[in-house]
This record gives structure tokens, C-alpha cells and sequence, in this order.
């Protein structure tokens, strides 16, 4: 069973990166997933899990994950926006767990964001 | 909804929209009277009688961004359909509380599917609001309390990836011991 002590280490753990990381706020990346209804009944539970575990697992500590609603395009769901500061939102739709790790690894890992899942391809 | 997990996540959605402090999510199991009961609760600002009545029409909503709002009525049916039942109680500034009851024996059951996975979004996505979550089946209880997490964590937040991570495994391991058959 998972205890608290384990807790206690990850917290101690992330407060002596924390005041590095506060030194430089502008390089924060926020990764929006759709959680409204529609994002739910596409799927959205798993892509958010999928991002958290796989930013975790490469210890990425620049990246915020959180969630929004629904932006009215509920067709595209699961839809995951990734917002990096200075440059313009990248929206990528019909997301899979399988997707969402893609896109830990080329865009928030490499910088380079995965084309063909963007809204922009979707649409064509 | 595939589960009906993801009905809880995404009704306790409006629970955090209705800007609660404070939301409790119950999903009690008594498996000899095949009934499930699943409430979440909310101390929100609440709605008049006229907008819980028609909270159950899908073409009822708030938004702006569509013109359909699902959640509610498609709780509302899974409930039904297993010959369970449904409720709001609501009052402007009083909160709200949405109960629904489920037949687990009926061939139309939803299967619960992973709340741990909703509960753990809904604390880690909401910093600011206090949860606490009972799982219980038959005589045995889980109550997980995410006021107590944030006060251990002492200004780590909780959508630090590590730390959901670990919330993920906590919650999950601790609803499956009493999911368990005793021995």
C-alpha cells in the first residue's frame, strides 16, 4: 500500500526544485485538457492520466497540467491545448492516451509539436 | 458514458462551476440488496426551483459555447434505465446535492468503472476545494479527505505530476481493499 511517508518524500523532494523553478516562471508550459461532458464521454480521463504519468515518469517540472471546459468543438474531443509562453497555442484534438505521450516527448520534451494531430490537420 | 465514473466526474464538474468550497462524493455499495448509491455534494450557491426542474432537459444549459447540456440528464438515465432513481436537492446559496440510485442487478447497470481515476482528476485539478470521497461496500469503508493531503504537502501543489501520480496509486489501492471480498 502506498503510505504517506512516500508522500512526505515526494513533497520534501519537489520543494527543494521549487525555489530553482520559481527563478524563472516565464518558462512554465500549461497543458489544458477539455473536461466538460463531451471531453468526458470522448475520453478525456485517460489522455489526462497518460500526460500526468508520462511528465511525471520524464520528471519534467516546467509543465502544468490542468483541466477546462468544453471550447465548442465537441466533435474534436478529447481535445489537449498546450499554451508555451511566446508562442502560439497549439490545440490538438481527438487525443489518446497512446497520442498524449507522443506529444509529452516531440512537443513538450523537443519543442517540436506533432502536426498531424493539431486541430489544423483534423480540419483539412 | 461508458462508466459511471465518468458521470461522477463530470457532474461534480458542476459542483466545481458553481464555485463550492467544499464537495463530498459518497458511492455506497450493498451488494446482498443489488443497490448502488452514488451522491455527490456540494455547498455551491445553488439553483431556484426553476432551473432544478429543468436540469434534467438536455436542451437546457448555461453555457453560451453550445446549446446542449447532457451531464445531468444522461445521469439521470443511467440511473433510470437500471429502474433506480434520481434526485436533486438544491436551494440558492444552500448548495447542491445529487443523489442517484442504481439496480446492480438490472441488465441496463453502467458499470462503475474507476472513481479513484475521477476523484483523483477532481483533487488534483482543484486545488482550492476540499473533497472528501467514501467508497463503501457492504460494511467496509474508505474516507479519503483531500484537505488532509494539501496540509501534508505543505505548499506543493497537488497537481505536481509526482504527487498525482502517487494520489492515483493511493486512492486506487485503498478503494480496491474494500472493493475485496473479505477474507
Amino acid at each position: 500500500m502506498k503510505s504517506v511517508e512516500e508522500l512526505l518524500a515526494i513533497k520534501n523532494k519537489v520543494k527543494g526544485q521549487m525555489s530553482v523553478r520559481s527563478e524563472n516562471e516565464e518558462g512554465n508550459v500549461r497543458v489544458l485538457v477539455g473536461m466538460a461532458t463531451c471531453g468526458i464521454a470522448a475520453g478525456a480521463r485517460p489522455v489526462l492520466n497518460a500526460l500526468v504519468e508520462e511528465v511525471a515518469k520524464r520528471g519534467l517540472n516546467n509543465i502544468y497540467i490542468a483541466q477546462t471546459g468544453c471550447i465548442g468543438v465537441c466533435q474534436y474531443e478529447p481535445i489537449v491545448e498546450v499554451l508555451e509562453p511566446g508562442k502560439e497555442k497549439v490545440t490538438y484534438c481527438k487525443m489518446t492516451p497512446e497520442k498524449a505521450v507522443r506529444v509529452v516527448t516531440d512537443h513538450l520534451v523537443n519543442g517540436q509539436p506533432v502536426a498531424e494531430y493539431t486541430i489544423g490537420a483534423a480540419t483539412k | 458514458m461508458r462508466e459511471l465514473s465518468l458521470n461522477i466526474l463530470d457532474v461534480a464538474q458542476n459542483s466545481v462551476s458553481a464555485g463550492a468550497t467544499r464537495i463530498e462524493i459518497d458511492v455506497l455499495q450493498d451488494t446482498a440488496a443489488h443497490t448502488l448509491l452514488i451522491q455527490i455534494a456540494d455547498n455551491g450557491r445553488g439553483m431556484d426551483e426553476e432551473t432544478v426542474r429543468r436540469l434534467p432537459d438536455p436542451f437546457y444549459t448555461t453555457r453560451t459555447t453550445r446549446k446542449v447540456g447532457m451531464g445531468v440528464p444522461l445521469f439521470k438515465m443511467a440511473a433510470e434505465m437500471t429502474g433506480g432513481s434520481f434526485d436533486i436537492q438544491s436551494a440558492v446559496g444552500a448548495g447542491t446535492t445529487v443523489t442517484a440510485v442504481f439496480r446492480t442487478d438490472s441488465v441496463d447497470f453502467t458499470p462503475l468503472g474507476d472513481v479513484e481515476s475521477s476523484v483523483c482528476a477532481l483533487v488534483t485539478m482543484n486545488e482550492q476545494i476540499d473533497f472528501v470521497y467514501t467508497r463503501r461496500v457492504d460494511g467496509r469503508e474508505f474516507v479519503f479527505a483531500s484537505a488532509e493531503i494539501r496540509e501534508m504537502l505543505d505548499g506543493v501543489p497537488l497537481n505536481e505530476p509526482a504527487v498525482m501520480t502517487w494520489l492515483a496509486e493511493y486512492l486506487a489501492e485503498h478503494a480496491a481493499a474494500v472493493a475485496a471480498p473479505q477474507k
